[in-house]
């Protein structure tokens, strides 16, 4: 099933990923065989079927109410790309 | 001349007649991880630590405090959790990350005294079924360096296989433990979905991951599957169910209803001479007393697809926290947060993850979800459906592991779709939740090895862990 | 005719409320506000590759007693759904959240309750999900600074028909739903916090049109005030917009503080697609008809009920009925007051008035205030067995009572000599002081200046310094004038 242009961009789009012009066909014909791929499932008949979503039939206990401290803020702030003492730097456009 | 132990009995006794202690076996360990650095098994070998451990270890055995797996070195599959330790995926967008936690079954199996001796190489994020997919590198099959050793979890297989270490993690998707443990000629579980806690498993496919065992023989993986599975409150799709002692059952001698797939066999895509290996099988099984007999099972061709569905789909919703903001890669291209994005994760993923992503976006976005994702999930219920039904009547679903031996590196890695047909006789018991294990049985003539799989009932793991140890003695 | 009195306006309110849990929805972590950034953290909440959601057991509770508290249906299977988007103070990428099954459907909020103006306004849904963190974009110049505190802090959203007419039928709706959490202590309500959220959908259509207009969404109203004012500049600009002929953009706007008005929100420009699905890290919840029960059994009784006990058994004004159920801790104190003292009234006002004062002039709440509801019962039993008047009590005992709380108020007027005087004799004496110290007065009285009883009762309370009984004492000295 062929894919075109404008889907694959919108979907890149949509994962965050960007490809250049030369991937971006590779990409394309990639999703297009894997679409014609898994468009066989048309060949089964599912009327009437539920869809199979959990794949445990027991239920859990809930979670009392308790709150842990197990990491302090330099732990997590430890593998930032970029940080100060305090926060998670992400870069900005800086206005004019 | 250092011994090479292929069993965790042979280990326990040499260390209590004193004929070694745990720092001459992680010596040994690590003398011929660096004698095989070629097959690239080990991203990181944790030498002083384990030394240090294996010290502290045999202190505890001399006063006989040691835990059950005293002696046991382990290796971890790069995307098992380990704290204060660096865990990649295989990826680099998780270059230099730390993990600040670590996983269930590591916390497990350390409080047993194993020693964790490094983190194995793998396909990135678990996608692949060669080892071809890693950000650092392929990793070499030690019995024919020119062949893959399969996949994800290709690090863990030859670490065993070489005797890297004793006995290695790795996790199951669609067949990763299995189809790696059948070219390299060991044991490879999966276990019932849900049998091992998740918490620490860097997730692929949340309703289909599973860790799993990497063993020469079945009392090794039975022991490890009794300190790692359970109930774990950190995660909620771990079973309640009791652990049953596994090892206790091995010598259980039964004979067992056993079925096979017709279609499986008369799949074209199956060589030739394991098909009639496997007829042989059968019939070899037939003389010791099984009853073995054909089942249809029309929906081979749907499996695959079924699984690229809803596995690309739960991936690429697993995969979008690997943005570049809070941890892991960031580009030094990126100006704001819209480029921090795109361009970490572009920069950060290779072409797989990135195909398997793109997939997984398409098939959840609105306007497709229903003819693809509900799509999928009901084809998932009638497999399941179905195939809890054959098991009403049989013990256990036998079948190959994988369509052929060990291929040749670089061979299928430009046709992904071939690729995925790898996994065409694994990932039925992921589509289903079944346990699911390897069997190292037999020896082409072309010189490399390949496995048999059985598949058994949900949370069966003692059948099924009975029946291989049986088949593995039998063979010996 | 105004132009504008040709539309009516068409408005749905979307309210998210911070649930008050002490850890978060789907981690341990603390949920408390206002600590050190990045504190209240833990590899979950940071998305840290590897880690699981586990369901905080809080969030049920909580979530069924405000189901129960407006009279929704409670769904006994509850499943979760992942939302999947990027933004930096999204850790995950996802928000988890339920999307086809909400929680709660139906139940209603009363606008305006025992008035002419009352009005029911239905909900669609309740459902709960999980906050993001902070994005601060103001501070470093170069860099948005990400504060994951808030991550991961539970949320329950709550949906509204689009059955309100009018801003402030809107404010209104608000103010319920903020008493409301806060009676049932599972929120704070604090719109300047941030725990209490409110979009707006905002729509208007020419009276007796048959189809709605085109919506816009309105968002940073950070005050319940502020809604009303968002709300209004935004049905004037889509009534002028449509009188001008042109059409309603659905769009998302943002409420500006400083000048009243909403804007268009640059970032969003076409739908979102979430690509919701079914969380597959968390087991669907269930509910059962005996956990309702058992929640239903530790529901505080709600101001409406309350409302009713007040004005018809203890027939208090609907006035002073509505300011002991402003809040709970006040109608909790009323009510304890009222276990001491059959003096409904007496109470009401002792409570809505000096003790109100008291606690605005000192800004302390009620939770806080330092006399114990039985000293006060006795105090107006006090007054009410004629030991000491209303002014007596509330201007010389109760400031006593508040600095030396233990003390009981009969024994403060005793040793402060504030027993007044019903002893009619000693009453003529000073009656007689006062006739004969006033003369002018007296003549000027009896000539039909009747305005000077207020001068000579004055003298008189002098006189006796305070303690006589002002009731007797008026009446004795009109009698003793009028011979």
């Amino acid at each position: 099933m062929a894919v075109d242009k404008l889907t694959v961009k919108k979907i890149a789009t949509l994962a965050k990923l960007e490809f250049n012009e030369e991937q971006a066909v590779s990409i394309q014909q990639d999703l297009s065989r894997m679409l014609d791929f898994v468009n066989k499932l048309n060949e089964v008949d599912t009327e009437d079927v539920e869809p199979l979503v959990y794949m445990l039939n027991e239920r859990p206990t809930l979670r009392k109410d308790e709150p842990l401290q197990e990491i302090s803020q330099q732990e997590a702030l430890k593998n930032a790309p970029d940080k100060d003492t305090d926060f998670f730097k992400v870069p900005k456009v800086i206005k004019r | 001349m250092e011994k090479i132990y292929s069993s965790f009995e042979a280990i326990q006794q040499d260390l209590k007649t004193q004929q070694t202690t745990c720092q001459l076996i992680v010596k040994a360990y690590l003398h011929r991880i660096d004698e095989n650095k070629h097959l690239n098994a080990f991203l990181e070998v944790f030498a002083d630590e384990a030394l240090e451990k294996a010290k502290q270890i045999d202190a505890k055995i001399t006063q006989n405090k040691a835990g059950k797996l005293a002696g046991m070195v382990i290796a971890i599959k790069d995307n098992i959790c380990y704290k204060d330790h660096k865990v990649s995926a295989s990826s680099k967008i998780l270059d230099n990350f730390e993990s600040l936690f670590s996983a269930t079954v590591v916390e497990r199996l350390l409080a047993e005294d194993a020693i964790i001796i490094g983190r194995t190489n793998c396909d990135e994020f678990a996608m692949g079924s060669s080892n071809e997919n890693s950000a650092f590198g392929n990793v070499l099959n030690p019995i024919d360096n020119s062949k893959v050793p399969g996949g994800s979890s290709g690090g863990s297989a030859v670490a065993v296989k070489a005797n890297l270490c004793l006995v290695a993690l790795g996790s199951d998707t669609g067949g990763s433990i299995r189809q790696p443990a059948s070219f390299c000629d060991i044991v490879g579980l999966k276990p019932t979905y849900g049998r091992v806690s998740r918490n620490g498993l860097i997730a692929y496919a949340s309703s289909f991951d599973q860790i799993g065992p990497f063993t020469n023989n079945i009392a090794d993986a039975a022991l490890v599957m009794e300190v790692m599975s359970g109930a774990d409150k950190m995660d909620s799709t771990c079973s309640a169910q009791e652990v049953p002692q596994y090892s206790n059952h091995l010598n259980d001698k039964k004979t067992y209803k056993i079925t096979y797939f017709n279609s499986c066999i008369e799949n074209d895509g199956l060589d030739a001479e394991i098909k009639a290996q496997f007829m042989a099988f059968v019939e070899e099984l037939r003389a010791a007393g099984h009853t073995v007999e054909a089942t249809d099972f029309p929906y081979l061709d749907y499996l695959v697809p079924t699984y690229y569905v809803l596995t690309t789909a739960e991936a690429s919703s697993n995969l979008a926290r690997y943005d570049g903001v809070h941890f892991g890669y960031r580009s030094p291209n990126a100006v704001d947060l819209e480029s921090t994005y795109l361009k970490s994760r572009s920069e950060g993923f290779g072409d797989e993850v990135k195909r398997r992503i793109m997939l997984g976006t398409y098939v959840l976005s609105s306007g497709f979800y229903d003819a693809y994702y509900t799509k999928a999930q009901k084809v998932r219920r009638i497999l399941k459906t179905k195939t809890e039904e054959i098991l009403s009547d049989y013990d256990f679903i036998l079948s190959p592991t994988s369509p052929h031996t060990p291929f040749d590196l670089g061979k299928q890695i430009d046709d992904p779709i071939k690729m995925y047909l790898e996994d065409i006789y694994t990932v039925h018991a992921n589509l289903t939740g079944l346990p699911s294990i390897s069997l190292p049985l037999n020896k082409h003539s072309n010189g490399l090895p390949y496995g048999f799989q059985l598949t058994a009932k949900s949370f069966n793991e003692t059948a099924l862990l009975a029946f291989s140890h049986q088949l593995l003695q039998n063979k010996n | 005719m105004s132009v504008y009195n040709k539309y009516q306006a068409v408005i749905g309110l979307e309210i998210h409320a911070q649930l008050s849990t002490k850890s978060k929805a789907y981690a341990s972590d603390s949920a408390t506000f206002g600590d050190l950034p990045n504190t209240n953290i833990s590899p979950v909440t940071l998305g840290h590759p590897g880690t699981l959601p586990v369901l905080n057991e809080k969030n049920i509770e909580f979530a069924v007693k405000l189901g129960l508290a407006v009279g929704a249906t409670i769904r006994e299977n509850n499943e979760f759904a992942r939302k999947n988007y990027f933004y930096a103070d999204l850790p995950k990428g996802y928000q988890i959240t339920q999307d086809k099954t909400p929680i709660c459907t139906g139940g209603f909020i009363t606008l305006f309750p025992n008035t002419a103006k009352e009005k029911k306004i239905e909900i669609t849904r309740i459902h709960m999900e999980e906050d993001a963190g902070k994005s601060i974009h103001d501070q470093d110049p170069f860099n948005t600074l990400v504060d994951l505190n808030r991550a991961g802090v539970p949320l329950v959203e709550i949906v509204s028909e689009p059955q309100i007419s009018s801003a402030e039928e809107a404010y209104e709706y608000v103010t319920q739903v903020r008493k409301l959490l806060r009676y049932l202590e599972i929120c704070d309500g604090n719109m300047e916090e941030g725990s209490l959220r409110c979009d707006a959908n905002v729509s208007v259509m020419l009276k007796g049109a048959s189809k709605f207009g085109e919506r816009t969404e309105t968002k940073n109203m950070n005050s319940i005030r502020n809604v009303k004012r968002a709300i209004e500049h935004e049905i004037i600009r889509q009534i002028d917009v449509l009188e001008n002929g042109e059409k309603i953009e659905m769009e998302t706007r943002s409420f500006n503080a400083v000048d009243g008005t909403t804007f268009t929100m640059r970032s969003k420009e076409e739908a979102h697609d979430y690509r919701y699905f079914p969380e597959p890290d968390l087991q669907p919840v269930i509910v059962s008809q005996n956990y309702i029960n058992g929640v239903k059994t530790t529901l505080p009784t709600l101001p409406n009920e309350l409302y009713k006990i007040y004005t018809k058994e203890f027939r208090l004004s609907e006035y002073d009925a509505n300011l002991i159920i402003e809040s709970k801790p006040l109608g909790i104190y009323y009510n304890e007051l009222t276990q001491y003292t059959k003096n409904y009234k007496a109470a009401s006002n002792w409570l809505n008035g000096n003790i109100k004062s008291y606690l605005n002039e000192n800004g302390i709440t009620i939770e806080n205030f330092v006399i114990k509801p039985a000293k006060i019962a006795a105090l107006i039993q006090l007054i009410d067995d004629g030991k000491v008047s209303n002014t007596v009590a509330s201007q010389h005992i109760f400031p006593i009572m508040v600095k030396q709380p233990e003390l009981e108020p009969l024994a403060i007027a005793e040793q402060n000599n504030l027993i007044q005087e019903s002893n009619d004799d000693d009453l003529s004496s000073y009656i007689e002081q006062v006739i004969v110290n006033n003369p002018k007065e007296i003549e000027r009285f009896r000539n039909g200046e009747q305005q000077l009883i207020g001068f000579l009762m004055g003298q008189l309370m002098k006189t006796s310094k305070g303690k006589a009984d002002p009731k007797k004492a008026n009446s004795l000295l009109r009698e003793k004038l009028n011979q």
